[in-house]
C-alpha cells in the first residue's frame, strides 16, 4: 500500500508521545517510522524523548516522613481493633 | 481481577496485619506525597493529604472490591482527598479542559522548521544536536535531575501530575486515565505537552 503523503518534521514531533506509547495506528505508526528512516534531526528528536523520560524515571521520592509513618501505623492499629 | 498476591495483601490488612501495612506505606507513601505535592500549595499541606487519603483507605478497605487494581484504587483515593483539598485551597485543576491557554504552542518552537515559503516547508532547520555530544556525566549529573525537578514544578498542575504519575512514578496510560478519570486523548495531550517542555528545559541546559 502506498502512503499517500509524507510526514514532515513539525508533524512527526507531535506524534512523538503516542508513538513512543505505541497508541498510533498502523498507517501512522508506518508513516513515522518511514520518516524517521531518513529524517536525523527527527531521529535525534525522538532519542531525545526517550532520554528526558528516561531521566525523568531518576527523580526519587522523598520518603515518608517518620512522624507521619508512626501516626499512619497507629490510625491502622485503631481500625483493626474496631 | 485482582491478583493473588493482592488478594492476599488486602486479606492481611483486614485481619490486621500490621506488618503488610507498613509495607504498603513504604511502597506507595513517597508516590503518594509526590503526586499530592502537585495539587496543593506545600509539602506540609500534602502531607495532609496523604494521611487523610489513607484514612480513606483503611475506611473502604473493608468494600474494596479488587474491580480495579488496590493500586489504582489507592491512588483515586489519593487524587480524589487531593483535589477537594485543593479546591478548598482556591486551586482548581482543570484536567477536562484540553485547550488551555499556556499552550497553543506546539512540542518545538515554530521558527525552528523552515516555513511554507521553502522547498521542504515543516521540516528542520534547526535540528535537535544529539546530547551525548554534551560534556561526559553532564546528562546524569545532579544538577540535571534538580532542572528537571523544578521544571516539573513550573507546569501547569495537570500536565505536571500526569507526568509525575507517567515518567516519575511508572503509571502505564490505563492507570494514570482510571486514577485521574480522563480519557485517553486528553492523558496523552497533557503528557505530550508536559515531556516536550522538558525536553525544550533540558536541550537549553545541555547546549
Amino acid at each position: 500500500m502506498r502512503l499517500d503523503r509524507e510526514l514532515s518534521c513539525i508533524e512527526v514531533v507531535e506524534l512523538v508521545t503516542a508513538y513512543l506509547d505505541d497508541a498510533l495506528g498502523a498507517a501512522d505508526r508506518e508513516r513515522v517510522e518511514e520518516h524517521l528512516v531518513f529524517c536525523d534531526g527527527c531521529s535525534t528528536y525522538l532519542e531525545q524523548n526517550r532520554q528526558t523520560v528516561a531521566l525523568t524515571g531518576r527523580l526519587v521520592p522523598d520518603d515518608i516522613p517518620a512522624p507521619l509513618r508512626e501516626s499512619l501505623v497507629a490510625a491502622f492499629r485503631e481500625w483493626s481493633r474496631a | 481481577m485482582p491478583s493473588v498476591e493482592e488478594r492476599r495483601l488486602v486479606d492481611a490488612l483486614r485481619a490486621g496485619d500490621e506488618r503488610a501495612f507498613t509495607k504498603l506505606v513504604q511502597e506507595y507513601g513517597p508516590a503518594m506525597l509526590r503526586v499530592a505535592r502537585m495539587f496543593v500549595s506545600s509539602r506540609a499541606v500534602a502531607e495532609e493529604v496523604v494521611q487523610e487519603a489513607w484514612l480513606g483507605v483503611l475506611k473502604g478497605l473493608g468494600r474494596f472490591e479488587g474491580r480495579s487494581s488496590l493500586k489504582t484504587w489507592i491512588f483515586r483515593i489519593l487524587t480524589n482527598t487531593a483535589k477537594t483539598r485543593a479546591v478548598r485551597e482556591g486551586r482548581s485543576i482543570p484536567f477536562s479542559a484540553l485547550a488551555s491557554d499556556d499552550d497553543e504552542s506546539g512540542g518545538v518552537e515554530p521558527d525552528r522548521f523552515l516555513g511554507d515559503d521553502t522547498r521542504f516547508p515543516g521540516h528542520w532547520a534547526l535540528p535537535p544536536q544529539r546530547w551525548d555530544a554534551a560534556p561526559e556525566g553532564r546528562l546524569l549529573a545532579d544538577e540535571t535531575l534538580e532542572l528537571i525537578e523544578r521544571e516539573i514544578a513550573k507546569l501547569p498542575p495537570n500536565q505536571a501530575i500526569v507526568v509525575t504519575m507517567r515518567d516519575v512514578e511508572g503509571f502505564d496510560a490505563e492507570d494514570v486515565r482510571n486514577v485521574l478519570d480522563i480519557s485517553e486523548t486528553n492523558q496523552r495531550v497533557l503528557l505530550h505537552r508536559a515531556r516536550s517542555k522538558l525536553r525544550r528545559a533540558l536541550e537549553e541546559y545541555l547546549r
